[in-house]
């Protein structure tokens, strides 16, 4: 804007920054430190937090629990996802507005609190409480329908001429779908699989209602009962274990917004 | 454009589509509808009313109405609502979005790497990062307070709705700044500059040029973050509610109910009141989008 306002603008900027970096340094600084604690300082530099990490049977069954569950919801969205978009994109059907509509309704009130307490008694009646399969099958529910919408727009992009002239020559639709169009949408797969990932990384909520043995949560739940547990303070612990969790998902982010912008990102957030 | 042709039959398309939706179906549409019914029962987690719970008609929804935790929750609920969303992460973003608009010094780079960051952390990690900042003895809030001879404050004991509401316009800011910097974007430079030019005021520029830009970004976003900010749980990490539940909003409140308690056909009664929110915000939402492409 103009000049005359610039500096008091910066200004403020600055102060606002800073309000936004503070509560952040305290990630940075303490998995590091020798003597950690709940105060930001320059530490005495250590790595010994990592390796209290890597020694507590707990953290690393749950790190092996995070990327089951994660790995297991990409998949299935990954797969039916693309199975659904595709034929979404290439026929059309009566009614089919009316759904893509109630897909998008559905999986915007479907969240949150009130929506684990159906979904908590359902899966007790599936018998799937306490099983990695039930947090995997909601996580893949409440993501499917922004996957499909994504990954319906990159088919829709992607010419007819190819699928076209392999019918001609006789390939079956599955054959269409798997060596036409599925590697053509292979860019906006891969945006899917990684938000689909870090999506149930980062996610508390699911697993915390859904999970009761302490030997099948995921990272998320690991953390929480690091520090609701009495006792022993295990700052140094739940510091470095909190950084080695959070890096992947900061990876992702500045992956995708490189190449995407952030658009994708909100998406599949909420 | 090449003619619309039929490259899967009738037969095919459903059989792509169904694997999706039958998980859609089961684990997202159900339950929501399912909540209702529940909500007329007398389910518990446990025990005997956990196996056979009794059908106990509309006298859940009768006492969702009468309940005095309920009222409470609602209360701060919006409290919540209005001051880390709509004052908060609304009003916030778009004050950072208009300062940090055709800026390039290092400071925008610092606001929107570390608002980025808090909103892209997870729920756990952030909530732990709070904890540390408001600590009373050693957090970093504290320590800067001291600085100027103020405090110590115990934050979330003495201001627990404060300190929520603070550490969500925290978390959440980055995705309206985003939001608007992008509606930004389109603004040819010349308005300003010609209004400029003109010697018009910061304020006239931005009731006359700016607002009126951003006007369906703003609805759009007003009415996303409402939604989300109403659903939110992660102020549990920081308060659980507390203390004596005057930071208990509306998401914590079902919490505690259901699986505190053990309440689940309560419990189910006031999430069928949430959804019921959920839904009226939805569908303004969608409307709003959908006017939105025809224009």
């Amino acid at each position: 804007m103009v000049s005359r306002f610039r500096w008091p603008k910066l200004f403020l900027l600055l102060l606002l920054g800073v309000g936004f970096f503070l509560p952040l340094l305290w990630l940075l600084l303490t998995p590091f430190a020798a003597e950690p604690t709940l105060a930001v300082k320059l530490p005495s530099l250590s790595l010994k937090s990592f390796s209290e990490v890597w020694q507590n049977r707990t953290a690393v069954l749950a790190f092996k629990n995070s990327i089951i569950l994660s790995l297991g919801a990409m998949a299935l969205v990954l797969g039916f996802g693309s199975l659904a978009a595709y034929a979404l994109s290439r026929s059309r059907f009566a009614g089919k507005d009316t759904l893509l509509y109630l897909l998008l309704l559905f999986s915007s009130i479907v969240t949150g609190v009130a929506a684990m307490v159906p979904i908590y008694a359902l899966n007790q009646k599936l018998l799937l409480i306490d099983t990695l399969l039930g947090v995997i099958l909601v996580f893949t529910a409440g993501f499917l329908p922004t996957a499909v919408f994504i990954l319906k727009d990159f088919v829709d992009g992607i010419p007819r001429a190819y699928e076209e002239a392999a019918l001609v020559d006789g390939s079956s639709s599955l054959a269409l779908f798997r060596y036409v169009a599925f590697p053509l949408a292979r860019p906006g797969l891969a945006v899917i699989a990684v938000l689909t990932f870090v999506s149930t990384w980062a996610n508390f909520l699911v697993p915390f209602v859904l999970l009761r043995s302490s030997e099948k949560v995921p990272i998320a739940v690991a953390i929480y009962q690091f520090f609701t547990e009495v006792g022993i303070p295990r700052i140094g612990v739940i510091s470095a274990y909190s950084l080695l969790y959070t890096a992947p998902v900061l990876a992702v982010y500045f992956w995708i917004s490189r190449r995407y912008g952030f658009g994708f990102f909100g998406g599949l957030k909420g | 454009m090449s003619t619309p042709g039929l490259i899967l039959s009738r037969r095919q398309t459903f059989a792509f589509i169904s694997p999706a939706f039958a998980i859609i179906a089961v684990f997202l549409m159900f339950p929501a509808v399912w909540a209702l019914y529940l909500g007329l029962t007398d389910l518990e987690l446990t025990g005997i009313r956990a196996v056979m719970p009794e059908f106990v008609g509309l006298s859940n929804f009768v006492r969702v109405f009468q309940d005095s935790f309920f009222y409470n929750a609602l209360k701060i609920s919006l409290v919540f609502v209005f001051g880390s969303g709509i004052i908060g992460q609304v009003g916030l973003g778009l004050l950072l979005a208009l300062l940090m608009h055709r800026e390039k010094s290092w400071i925008k780079t610092l606001v929107a790497a570390s608002a980025i960051a808090a909103w892209i952390i997870p729920d756990v990690v952030v909530a732990y990062l709070w904890v540390a900042f408001l600590d009373s003895d050693f957090g970093l809030l504290n320590r800067g307070l001291k600085l100027v001879g103020l405090g110590p404050v115990n934050w979330l004991f003495h201001y627990p709705l404060f300190s929520i509401i603070l550490f969500n316009t925290w978390r959440g800011t980055a995705f309206s700044m985003l939001l608007f910097s992008a509606a930004l974007q389109t603004l040819p430079p010349s308005y300003l500059e010609t209004a400029d030019t003109l010697g018009a005021s910061a304020w006239r520029r931005f009731r006359d040029i700016i607002l009126p830009l951003l006007k369906t970004t703003i609805l759009t976003d007003v009415l996303l973050i409402t939604l989300w900010t109403f659903n939110v749980f992660t102020p549990f990490l920081l308060t659980g509610g507390g203390p004596s539940f005057s930071s208990e909003i509306l998401p914590i409140y079902v919490y505690r109910t259901s699986f505190k308690y053990f309440k689940l056909g309560y419990g189910s009664a006031i999430s069928t009141v949430l959804l019921l929110i959920n839904l009226a915000f939805a569908l303004v939402y969608l409307q709003a989008k959908r006017r939105q492409k025809k224009w």
